[in-house]
């Protein structure tokens, strides 16, 4: 057994620098799953490494604890859907935060009695309260994205001001500890409120505004762990759950960025909810949806010379990614050109389209980014835009009282045609208008995205 | 573990606070899925200090909450890996028109 805490430092530093590795080769997707073998390697040295510490013990704990986890972590990974990919991230987030409360807690409690300085009960307080917020917060998060609660938001009367008491009454008890009364109650009534408040903050949170929440709850649970690594002196988590915490308040900086949104806005604007404030003003100019049929949108599609496809939540709702791809090829061995082009909050996590398209096969050099596809618009001859809504609508740009105006948007409208597939004329998740459904270029497509498709490869191929 | 002390432990976190940022910023948009769920596995670290706990645990009521915190954190760092593993073994590129004809 180790017993040199040198020789323990030392393996601890390895596996960092595998973990900072592993986010290293993340920039390229040539090696990015190189880099989390690496990362894998780092954990091993890790936890190979703790358990062979001088004076562990309760080994059949450990193991039968550790194979639990683990066979539902392999089970859940495995056997889980492409398009059930967000859930799966929220449920593995909020239970890596649930350890750290419980981490925290356990070492309160060994330490009753009195020996925990400062520093130990105040990181014992942040770890436990971030921890648990994250813990219920994820798995709220997941209830929603598996359709097992409302995507709406939901909301009632003074909602603010009762998430506000359960996170003073939180913070309270946590003042109280870190001011010394040394009492288990206290912390275990402090993590009762925090999972309160993690089911209260993201109740009210609508579906399209999940990449915001995920990406939040996932930096809560890095700085939980890493609050954790305080508590146990510990930099490698420290470290880890750093970096987490970085990369996940980075990327909902970002988020909420792209739908040029604050982040307290996302989280207490119950967003989705009301429609004040929609076109305030909108006047009924006699305009119509022009209904389409496949064999119109085939003839079109066969015609073009550039086709860009945008695809939205809608695709991976009716699992259409393989049928898109299916499309696509066809087109392309028309001689037509064909892109994708990802809105950066399509989808319900970061980045989801280029993963439900990836499991598709589409190459991904085919995924165009927002800034870069946007100028290509005004040449393509056709846009299928395949359940999408919010991001390519035009009040973003032009309507001030819309509740998206000056999110940056698709601009599909600037296209020769745009043919809109959707399942009917509901509004999306902002609970909007979409101009673009009555502009003389668009038609639409009405139906389940993956039935229209099906039937427009038929189409395509009966030409 | 050793106490390296509260001042070298802040100016760890800073560093790697700055660190996360920088390497963070060069993750393309496309690879932001892979990124979560890989930052999720390697927050599943807090494996080690559910092992610290339970395997120092004498009593029950520590006993019974490390042993959950186990359970816990290796559902964290084994579905963390393998989701993310998956993910990025279906990224490629298009095959054939990269490959140069032999000469």
């Amino acid at each position: 057994m180790i017993s040199d805490p040198d020789v323990v430092g030392i393996l601890y530093l390895v596996s960092i620098i595998c973990f900072i590795l592993a986010l290293r080769f993340l920039s390229s997707p040539k090696h990015a799953r190189r880099g989390n073998w690496v990362g894998g390697v780092g954990m091993v040295i890790a936890i190979a490494t703790t358990l062979a510490l001088d004076g562990i013990s309760n080994w059949l704990l450990i193991i039968v604890g550790g194979a639990i986890g683990s066979i539902v972590g392999v089970v859940g990974a495995r056997t889980v859907k492409m398009t059930a990919m967000p859930q799966m991230v929220a449920l593995f987030n909020g239970v890596g935060g649930g350890a750290a409360a419980l981490v925290a807690l356990a070492e309160f409690h060994v330490a009753e009695g009195g020996d925990l300085g400062s520093e130990e009960i105040v990181s014992i307080v942040l770890s436990a309260l971030i921890g648990s917020i994250s813990f219920s917060g994820s798995m709220i998060a997941f209830g929603k994205l598996q359709e097992l609660i409302s995507g709406r938001p939901i909301v009632f009367v003074g909602q603010n001001i009762v998430n506000v008491a359960i996170l003073a009454g939180a913070a309270a008890l946590g003042i109280a500890l870190i001011a010394g009364w040394d009492e288990q109650w206290a912390l275990i009534g402090l993590i009762g409120l925090a999972l309160l408040f993690g089911v209260m903050f993201v109740l009210p949170i609508g579906g399209a505004d999940m990449p915001v929440v995920i990406s939040l709850l996932n930096a809560f649970t890095g700085i939980a762990a890493s609050a954790t690594g305080f508590v146990l002196n510990s930099t490698l988590l420290i470290v880890a759950g750093m970096l987490v915490g970085a990369s996940g308040t980075l990327l909902t900086l970002l988020m909420a960025k792209a739908m040029n949104r604050s982040i307290a806005n996302v989280l207490f604007g119950a967003f989705g909810q009301v429609q004040a404030g929609t076109g305030a003003a909108r006047v009924d100019d006699g305009r119509t949806v022009r209904a389409t049929t496949a064999d119109d949108v085939a003839v079109q599609l066969s015609f073009a010379r550039k086709v860009i496809i945008v695809p939205g939540y809608g695709l991976a709702v009716a699992q259409a990614q393989h049928d898109v791809r299916q499309l696509a090829e066809l087109l392309e061995e028309k001689g037509i050109d064909v892109a994708y082009a990802i809105h950066p909050v399509a989808g319900r996590m970061p980045g989801h389209m280029n993963v439900l398209l990836a499991e598709a096969n589409v190459p991904y050099d085919q995924l165009k980014e927002m800034d870069e596809i946007n100028p290509e618009f005004p040449q393509t001859d056709v846009v299928l835009v395949i359940g999408a809504n919010d991001v390519v609508n035009p009040a973003a740009r032009s309507d001030p009282a819309s509740p998206i105006y000056g999110m940056p948007i698709l601009d599909v409208d600037k296209a020769a045609s745009i043919v809109v597939m959707k399942r009917s004329m509901a509004p999306g998740f902002a609970g909007i208008d979409n101009e673009l459904f009555l502009d003389p270029k668009t038609t639409m497509l009405f139906g389940n995205a993956k039935d229209s498709i099906v039937k427009l490869i038929a189409a395509v191929k009966a030409l | 573990m050793t106490d390296i002390g509260l001042v070298t432990e802040l100016t760890v976190l800073v560093l790697a606070i700055f660190l996360g940022f920088e390497v963070i910023s060069k993750v393309p948009t496309m690879l932001h899925t892979p990124l979560m769920s890989g930052t999720n596995f390697i927050h599943g670290i807090v494996v080690v200090g559910a092992i610290v706990v339970l395997g120092f645990a004498d009593d029950a009521f520590t006993k019974t909450v490390g042993f959950v915190a186990m359970v816990l954190a290796s559902a964290n760092v084994v579905g963390g890996w393998f989701v993310t593993d998956r993910m990025l073994e279906m990224f490629k590129r298009r095959p054939d028109e990269k490959r140069e004809p032999k000469q």
